[in-house]
């Protein structure tokens, strides 16, 4: 009896409520009319971090925040904004951590030195071993 | 070059690949121990709020605008929305905040105007001004990336202090109280 009590409470209890009883966005699920503008939203928005769920981009992220910045990207580009220019004011609000596009900056240089820094290194060691008959 | 020189050459060199490998573990060790801080600061501290103008989250209080954070008094933002549960957790100390002298206002994110009712009848009332933010416009402008968040505004409407996540601790407590201080001055 106690067992059957207890699965009908379960069926008529309320789940904990996270998340806002609001209709998404107007375009956070809705593509811009002109496919073109819709394509260049899309490229940009998969090249953006989601600031609550980190791993993911904005396109991929099913979090209400990363619904309402879709929203913003794809009003800016509406209004004819360059895609630059919307990543660049998100940078300035959030810093880099939100661009999944590394820029050149005093902090990054490293990430972009350090691969040609490999192949030089390797190509000295190479050219070594051919002039002493190695290879 | 003789033979031994090469051999104990080569012999110092075994050690090489066990010698990368202790520090790649340690390295990872260390950031296993050490979990990486995943909190977004707003890189917009020290810089001016946008023009903004928010319609009243429900009927009991106005709405907020830009005009109003920059009217000469420091305020407490608080970013909050009555869908978020750590947000009721917030609402003692918002309203110790508030009898300390500090003007809370609240920017209520994707709120119905019934549920923000609620929601103060249930928690208390600590905000003075609520604008409802329907599709978190302002939240992005400032550099907020979830709810609670609150931010410390100087009377020329500058962004001077941001606190991410529950004012819980007394610690907390006392950061925001001396950000609103170093504000007035």
């Amino acid at each position: 009896m106690k067992r059957i009590f207890a699965v009908f409470a379960l069926l008529f209890c309320d789940p904990a409520l996270a998340d806002d009883r609001m209709a998404p966005a107007p375009y956070a699920n809705v593509q811009l009319e002109d496919p073109a503008q819709e394509a260049q939203a899309q490229n940009l928005m998969e090249t953006l971090r989601c600031v609550q769920c980190q791993g993911q981009s904005i396109a991929d992220s099913d979090a209400k925040i990363a619904g309402d910045l879709r929203n913003q990207v794809r009003e800016k580009i509406k209004a004819g904004q360059d895609p630059d220019a919307i990543r660049a004011w998100l940078i300035e609000r959030y810093g880099d951590y939100v661009s999944f596009e590394p820029r050149l900056t005093g902090q990054t240089w490293p990430l972009f030195a350090a691969p040609l820094l490999m192949l030089g290194f390797a190509a000295l060691f190479l050219r070594r071993r051919i002039a002493r008959g190695q290879v | 070059m003789t033979a031994g020189a090469t051999q104990s050459g080569q012999r110092w060199t075994l050690w090489l690949p066990l010698g990368f490998f202790t520090v790649f573990v340690a390295v990872v060790l260390y950031a296993l121990l050490n979990p990486a801080d995943r909190e977004i600061k707003s890189a917009m501290i020290g810089k001016p709020l946008p023009e903004f103008n928010l319609r009243p989250a429900f009927a009991g209080l106005p709405g907020l605008s830009r005009a109003d954070l920059a009217a000469g008094k420091v305020h407490l933002v608080n970013i909050f929305a009555s869908w978020c549960v750590s947000c009721a957790l917030e609402a003692p100390q918002l309203a110790a905040l508030r009898a300390a002298g500090v003007d809370v206002v609240g920017i209520a994110i994707r709120d119905r105007p019934q549920d923000q009712a609620l929601f103060l009848k249930r928690n208390g009332n600590p905000f003075s001004r609520i604008g409802a933010d329907d599709v978190s416009r302002i939240q992005f402008e400032i550099g907020s990336s979830g709810v609670p968040e609150s931010f410390v505004i100087d009377g020329r409407g500058t962004i001077r202090y941001q606190h991410i996540g529950i004012i819980q601790t007394e610690a907390d407590m006392a950061a925001i109280l001396a950000a609103v201080q170093e504000a007035a001055r």
